[in-house]
């Protein structure tokens, strides 16, 4: 009875019906905040697995999946319980993973392992794996969920992976330590961040070629500090923000002419972002300053910075 | 076999795979290594027998992974000096073998004469082993590039930190070698050039004597009190014995409750088996899956030339020397070696830009270049000799 009560009190006040969720990835706390992106105020803090980084909802927003790297397993937190309520076999020290549209494979970049794994996710089994270069971690999957883009960091290669035939059909070499893999909503370009090499190179994703490898220059910082990770791009592919990590900015680049238009200055080594559904705002995760910035899109301002915990790094929102 | 068949898929399909080259490259890599390594005063710091060659071991896998995408093998051929073997024959008998690349891990002085031997042969050397700042100066080669951090890139980061935590006292305590001297001398260029202070420089003479004895503690233990009694007021005491004769004796028995920095306490180094930042975690986990033991300085010095060489041979498609080293000292040159930032090449000296890891051997205590040591081009060229400074004449 009691128990029928809280649910229904739950129900009532529970902000999911009306507002849209953000989940961070707390890698040093080893939790997940979460944000009410209409109230920009944390609501719940969910306890995890050891170093949780790559975090992703399904597309359902039924269950949100964050990799839990030193426990070698990706975590299903049950969004309407708050709190974590399966393990997936990922693999060992899995970083990032991206989900297939029909939200039926899980791909998961294995770092120690040189491999790419396939999760089953209504088995939630392995399904295969896939061997690529040294320590892969960017992953990105063509809008039609035909070819995964895996991208290692010390082989320093995007590798195109049919996903029926799971084999590698393509390999192109960007500059060191790429980290992060997007493709644009039409499928007409593929971004992928190098870390080190302090690029981002657009990539032909039918010709697999570069063809264009976007720098940055900030004034008074030194380059070696421009350390591009996460890449979003707006559905209608015209602006692009890559995080540039201690650089402590969000650069925004036009989808189009590939042109960097603008640095927006956030908190303390920005590692990911994540647009709210109706992309008015973009969220960054900021790995020193404990915090995330919120992002106006259409102004292109920073409005306001939420504290999360310690070392956040990945982010992920819910779509209903 | 799944590179085989993603390759013979991609022809196929009439796809270009692109940066896939044409022709195969089959790039060889020396490894020539030193007849023995210095042994230490702490057992567990005791150097394993393929200390060095088990890092560029890896980094030849690492390059070949890389390799099978664009049709490039990497091996390693393993030239092991003995006492009194001329280094002049081992580098001959490399070049038989095609051999125009190799990684060294030799004494300054030997390191030379091999870089000199293999000039007239278009053998190109990386040094990943001596620290001889002579090597960086007078003495620099055209055809020698340093991996491993010199005495006085190692002093400044030292230094820096030193100065940033306002321990600006020093109590300077050589030992009676050489090398120990060398070392000091570096370190007395970095406190010029930082403002700190020698208070005194005492000398540790070795009177040799078994390194491990069934009563040495308790020996030590009254020794080390008494040799540091008596010192001008001082900050931090620093230690110069690369000869590993006493400097791990210092700490916890000095007279005057000090810490102790140098080649004991609070070291200066490339790499140590405690680094976990910047996706060292992987490399140590790596490592140790493979050689099961941890991963050195040596080991990461090895792997650094091993992997700059892969690097080179995968932007430019091209193994002959003058290629990959121009390549190597270019703008292009953006090595990721897990330490944060691109590594790069110096170009007047031929030595490579790395920031600096200071350690109690437990953990990471700092990062050097420290916060506020300011450069107009590099923050890294704060460490060592710097472009204004160099006597090296490269040819």
């Amino acid at each position: 009875m009691r128990y029928a009560m809280a649910l229904i009190a739950g129900l009532i006040l529970s902000p999911q019906a009306h507002a849209y969720m953000a989940y961070v990835s707390n890698e040093r706390s080893n939790t997940v905040t979460v944000i009410d992106t209409d109230a920009m105020a944390v609501v719940k803090t969910i306890k995890v697995g050891q170093r949780p980084r790559g975090i992703e909802l399904t597309k359902d927003d039924k269950y949100c999946l964050v990799a839990v790297g030193d426990d070698d397993t990706v975590q299903v937190i049950d969004t309407a319980k708050g709190e974590v309520t399966a393990n997936l076999p990922s693999g060992p020290d899995p970083e990032l993973f991206t989900l297939s549209p029909d939200n039926k494979v899980l791909y998961i970049a294995n770092e120690n392992d040189n491999t790419v794994t396939m999760v089953d996710m209504e088995k939630r089994a392995p399904m295969g794996e896939v061997q690529v270069g040294v320590e892969p971690e960017g992953m990105g999957l063509s809008p039609d969920g035909k070819i995964l883009v895996n991208t290692s960091e010390t082989t320093n290669m995007a590798h195109f992976i049919d996903t029926q035939t799971k084999k590698i059909v393509a390999n192109v070499l960007v500059d060191s330590r790429p980290r992060f893999a997007a493709f644009k909503s039409d499928g007409s370009e593929l971004w992928v961040s190098s870390e080190v090499g302090g690029t981002v190179s657009v990539i032909d994703p039918v010709k697999h070629v570069v063809t264009k490898r976007i720098t940055f220059a900030i004034p008074g910082l030194r380059s070696e500090s421009i350390q591009p990770v996460g890449i979003n791009i707006t559905r209608d592919g015209k602006t692009v923000f890559v995080a540039l990590g201690p650089a402590n900015r969000v650069a925004v680049i036009d989808g189009t002419t590939h042109e960097v238009k603008k640095y927006l200055l956030v908190g303390q080594r920005v590692w990911h972002g994540a647009f709210t559904p109706d992309e008015k705002y973009l969220l960054t995760t900021n790995g020193i300053s404990n915090d995330v910035s919120v992002i106006d899109v259409a102004n292109l301002k920073v409005i306001k910075s939420i504290q999360v915990g310690e070392l956040p790094w990945g982010v992920t929102i819910t779509r209903h | 076999m799944l590179r085989c068949s993603a390759f013979a898929l991609a022809f196929l399909l009439g796809l270009t795979v692109v940066s896939v080259a044409a022709e195969s490259l089959d790039v060889k890599i020396g490894y020539l290594r030193r007849a023995k390594h210095q042994e230490t005063i702490s057992l567990v710091q005791m150097p394993p027998p393929d200390d060095g060659l088990a890092g560029a071991q890896m980094a030849a896998d690492d390059n070949d992974t890389t390799g099978k995408f664009l049709n490039q093998r990497f091996s390693l051929v393993d030239m092991h000096l003995k006492q009194g073997d001329d280094a002049d024959a081992a580098v001959k008998a490399l070049a038989a073998q095609g051999i125009k690349l190799v990684v060294a891990d030799l004494p300054a002085d030997v390191l030379l004469k091999a870089a000199d031997a293999g000039n007239s042969l278009g053998m190109l050397f990386f040094n990943a082993a001596a620290v001889a700042d002579r090597l960086r100066q007078e003495d620099c080669r055209a055809n020698l590039v340093h991996t491993a951090p010199s005495r006085a890139m190692l002093a400044d980061a030292l230094g820096q930190y030193l100065i940033w935590k306002k321990w600006s006292r020093w109590l300077l305590v050589t030992g009676s070698h050489e090398r120990d001297k060398l070392w000091a001398d570096a370190i007395k260029r970095t406190a010029k050039r930082y403002g700190a202070t020698i208070v005194q420089e005492r000398e540790f003479k070795d009177t040799g004597g078994a390194r491990q004895t069934d009563s040495g503690v308790a020996q030590i233990q009254t020794q080390i009190p008494v040799f540091t009694q008596q010192a001008p007021a001082y900050d931090v005491l620093v230690a110069a014995d690369e000869s590993e004769v006493f400097a791990q004796y210092l700490p916890y028995r000095t007279w005057d409750a000090r810490p102790v920095a140098g080649s004991a306490g609070l070291v200066p180094t490339s790499w140590d088996a405690s680094n976990g930042l910047w996706g060292g975690i992987q490399m140590q986990s790596r490592f140790t899956r493979t050689f099961k033991r941890q991963m050195s300085a040596l080991d990461m010095q090895a792997w650094t030339a091993v992997r700059m060489i892969g690097e080179a041979v995968q932007r430019t498609n091209a193994d002959d020397p003058q290629t990959l080293l121009k390549f190597m000292t270019g703008p292009q040159m953006n090595l990721g070696a897990y330490k944060g930032q691109k590594l790069t090449v110096r170009d007047w000296d031929l030595q490579l830009r790395q920031p600096i890891l200071l350690t109690d051997g437990r953990t990471i205590v700092s990062v050097s270049p420290q916060e506020g040591f300011l450069h107009q081009f590099s923050e890294l060229d704060t460490l060592g000799y710097d472009r204004p400074e160099t006597k090296c004449k490269l040819q």
